[in-house]
This record gives structure tokens, C-alpha cells and sequence, in this order.
């Protein structure tokens, strides 16, 4: 999976600013994604990789620059922004299921309140959703009473159910136990075959290598290096994508 | 104990009216409460800034000084209320839901923010995912000092009293200057009537408690 896909970028960012007060998270930030590409975003902790993931559907603001998703530009706030966030999927380190909902609440409530889509079919799509992830079983359940992976994988559906143009995974196995981080890769995995449009921050390689069009590799709020992924692993450009590199492969 | 079979349609009429007086003003405070609550975590900072105004005029103002204000006050602004017992009501209202809304904020804070961000992230709007996964779980975690709200408003009726309600604690005015001699009977039936209206409560509050605990 090398080759990258052409077209309109779906998403772009372009001289994307962002501070936490004094701190210069985000620095003159330039991407484009292409519509069906995969592109994971790694880096050392605290280099704006969460920070950047999470600009894309504006769930932390920017003071400059420009985010745009299929050609229109990221509104400010208000009824818009609400519009567009529903176009955007978005899966959390600690999964955030809606705590006091089933399983399949969790999954149909996108689809009802925002969608206004009917229950029967929002319930239909549910379950056909959670059949795909694997946790069909669990439906009535609460999310407190399952495993770290099947919440992930939950959560995972719910992003599906508003038929999404691009899904922002912001460290997804991060959470999880060792053993059940490949049952939620497996499911990331499946839908980047499947062509969806996919901005993947993780710690996992193995996924970056299988899955990934490009590798975003990011330090101190800059994007430091651009490479689709056999050629970033085995001969990084930069110094600091090489030291990286070093500390995290070599053991 | 006859005197008190003989007083017993005096006494539960007072009963109903301290009951009622609670049951009315605690819908009312806890949908005002609620408003004000939603204002106070609002992305719009005139609605923030005006429930935040509303919530310190009230919770400082003494309850009394309200009554005063209702009862006697909006008449400069060509106001009246049609009965005492609706100046009554408004009066622990308007007091009360400061007291809501605070104890609702406190729950509000309480849910975690990847609640309200999954929410958004979804696209819904402030108000439908205050409504829809904020709020539900904030009245859970506030089960407990609701309570105590719903417990302070229950004895605050007796106020009402003073503004010519008659409620429990006018009742005990009214037979202890008539009856003086079965003072302790008269303040033994008065004690009684809250103490029915508030220890089901604290009951209710702890079985409500522990039914709508959600595990994390």
C-alpha cells in the first residue's frame, strides 16, 4: 500500500498556529490529505501530534491559519461547525463512550439526533456496525462492563455510524492492554483496505507499516519529516527522525 | 391526645399547605436551576455572566429579605402576586435554584470533558449534548446535595409563615397562643409534620442514589 491516491486533498491544512498560552504547540503546520489516503502521525510525547489531530474536526480552536475538510473551511463555532464535525470521525485514547448509555445507544445516537435518521434504521445500522467490530454480543450492555478493546472497537463503530469522510484516530491502543491492542489495529487496519480516509496518531509501527500512504513525523510542534513508511522506517532523513527512530526500534 | 384529634383538620390543612409549598417551589427551583446551570456553562458569555449575576444576588440575599422584596417590594414596579401562597412559592423559587444551580455545576464539572468532546465530536450541538450526555450524568453525580437542597427548602417553607402562609410553622404560632398548655403536644405535631416530609426524602435520596450510580 504505497502508492498514493490522487485528487482534491479532502483534508489541508495550511499555516496552522497554535499556542497554549506561551507554548508554541503547533508551528506553520502544512499537510494534505488525500481522499482514501492513511496517514500516521508519529512522534516523541509532547511534539503536537494529539494537538494537530484533534485541530481537524476543531475540538481544540487554532489562532492561525487555515483547516479546510472537502473544500470548505472549518466554521468557527455554532451550527456549522456541528455540520461538519458529523462529517468527521473521531476516536479517543480513552475511548469516551457515553457512560450512561448502552452499547447501542452509544453507537445510534449520532445517527438520531444529528442524522435524524428513524430508530429502526439507526438500530439496524448499529448492529450490522457492531457485527463488523465484534462486539455484536455486548449490545445491551454498558460500556463499563467491557474490555478496554471492545470499548475502543465500539467507539470505532460509533464514528462509522455517521458514515464519515475521514476518521481522526488520536492514539487508539494507547489505553489498551498489550493484548488487546491488535483486536482494535485489526478493525483500523480492515478500514484503511477498505479505502477510508484515515489521520492515525499512534506509538504502533507495525500498523504504521502495514496500514500507513505516509508518515508524518512531528518534534517540538514542527512537521519535521514527510515518507511513506518503508522509506521512513529504514532510512530516515532528519537527525531527529533518526534518533527516534533508534529509541523506539531498537529493542 | 385528644387535643390534637380535636385540631386535626387545622393540622393537616397546615401540613398540606408546608407540603405543597415544598413540592411546588422544588419543581420550580430545580427547572430554573437547570436553566441557569446550562447558562452558566455556556459558550455565550452574556448568558454566563448573567446567571453567574443571579446565582451570588440570591444565594447572599437572606431568605427572609426576598420574602420582603415579593411580599411588599414589587408593588413600586406595579406588581402583585394573586395570592400569598404563590409570593410564597416565588420566593423559595427564586432562592432555591441559585442553590440548584450550583450543586448542578458542581455535577456538570464532574463529568469527564472526553464525555462533551465525544458528544461534539458526533456533531451535536451545545445544547443537545448538554441535554443528551452532559446533564443526565451530572444529575446522578448530584443526587446527594440536591438532596440537601430538597431538605433546606422543605424547612425554609417555614418562612412563609411570617408573610401570613398558613403552613406548619404558623400553626404552631397560632395553637401555642391559643392552647399554651399543650405547648409541647402542639411542638411535637409541628416537628412531626416536617420530619415526615423530610426523612422519606433522605431515604428516597439514598435508594435514588444508589439506583442511578453509574459505573465508570
Amino acid at each position: 500500500m504505497t502508492s498514493r491516491p490522487n485528487g482534491e486533498p479532502l483534508v489541508r491544512l495550511s499555516g496552522v498556529n497554535k499556542w497554549f498560552g506561551e507554548l508554541h504547540v503547533l508551528q506553520d503546520i502544512d499537510l494534505d490529505i488525500a481522499r482514501g489516503e492513511v496517514v500516521v502521525v508519529i512522534g516523541p510525547s509532547g511534539s503536537g501530534k494529539s494537538t494537530l489531530c484533534r485541530t481537524i474536526n476543531r475540538l481544540e480552536p487554532i489562532e492561525k491559519g487555515e483547516i479546510t475538510i472537502d473544500g470548505e473551511r472549518l466554521p468557527e463555532e455554532g451550527k456549522q461547525l456541528a455540520r461538519l464535525r458529523a462529517d468527521v470521525g473521531m476516536v479517543f485514547q480513552s475511548f469516551n463512550l457515553f457512560a450512561h448509555k448502552t452499547i447501542l445507544e452509544n453507537v445510534t445516537l449520532g445517527p438520531l439526533k444529528v442524522r435524524k435518521q428513524s430508530k429502526g434504521d439507526a438500530e439496524k445500522r448499529a448492529r450490522e456496525l457492531l457485527e463488523r467490530v465484534g462486539v455484536t454480543a455486548q449490545a445491551d450492555k454498558y460500556p463499563a462492563q467491557l474490555s478496554g478493546g471492545q470499548q475502543q472497537r465500539v467507539a470505532i463503530a460509533r464514528a462509522l455510524a455517521m458514515d464519515p469522510k475521514v476518521m481522526l484516530f488520536d492514539e487508539p491502543t494507547s489505553a489498551l492492554d498489550p493484548e488487546m491492542i491488535n483486536e482494535v489495529l485489526d478493525v483500523m487496519t480492515s478500514l484503511a483496505r477498505e479505502g477510508m480516509t484515515m489521520v492515525v496518531v499512534t506509538h504502533e509501527m507495525g500498523f504504521a507499516r502495514r496500514a500507513a500512504n505516509r508518515v508524518v513525523f512531528m518534534d517540538g510542534g514542527r512537521i519535521v519529516e514527510t515518507a511513506e513508511p518503508e522509506t521512513f522506517f529504514t532510512n530516515p532523513q532528519s537527525p531527529r527522525a533518526q534518533d527516534f527512530l533508534s529509541k523506539i526500534l531498537n529493542h | 391526645m385528644s387535643f390534637l384529634a380535636e385540631n386535626f383538620p387545622l393540622i393537616r390543612d397546615a401540613f398540606l399547605t408546608t407540603l405543597s409549598l415544598a413540592v411546588v417551589s422544588g419543581i420550580c427551583a430545580l427547572i430554573l436551576g437547570t436553566v441557569l446551570a446550562a447558562m452558566r456553562v455556556s459558550p455565550v458569555p452574556a448568558l454566563r455572566g448573567l446567571a453567574t449575576f443571579y446565582v451570588e444576588l440570591f444565594r447572599n440575599t437572606p431568605l427572609t429579605v426576598v420574602f420582603f422584596f415579593l411580599a411588599f417590594g414589587i408593588v413600586y414596579v406595579d406588581l402583585q402576586f394573586p395570592s400569598r401562597f404563590i409570593t410564597a412559592v416565588a420566593a423559595l423559587s427564586l432562592y432555591t435554584a441559585a442553590f440548584v444551580c450550583e450543586a448542578l455545576r458542581s455535577g456538570i464539572n464532574a463529568v469527564p470533558a472526553g464525555q462533551a468532546e465525544a458528544a461534539r465530536a458526533l456533531g451535536l450541538d451545545f445544547r443537545q449534548s448538554l441535554t443528551t450526555v452532559v446533564l443526565p450524568q451530572a444529575f446522578r453525580t448530584v443526587v446527594p446535595p440536591l438532596g440537601n437542597v430538597w431538605i433546606a427548602l422543605a424547612k425554609n417553607t417555614s418562612i412563609a409563615a411570617g408573610f401570613a402562609v398558613a403552613d406548619l410553622t404558623a400553626l404552631l404560632q397560632r395553637l401555642s397562643n391559643s392552647a399554651a398548655d399543650e405547648l409541647a403536644l402542639v411542638f411535637v405535631a409541628v416537628v412531626a409534620g416536617y420530619l415526615v416530609i423530610t426523612l422519606p426524602s433522605a431515604w428516597a435520596i439514598s435508594v435514588l442514589e444508589r439506583r442511578l450510580a453509574i459505573v465508570r
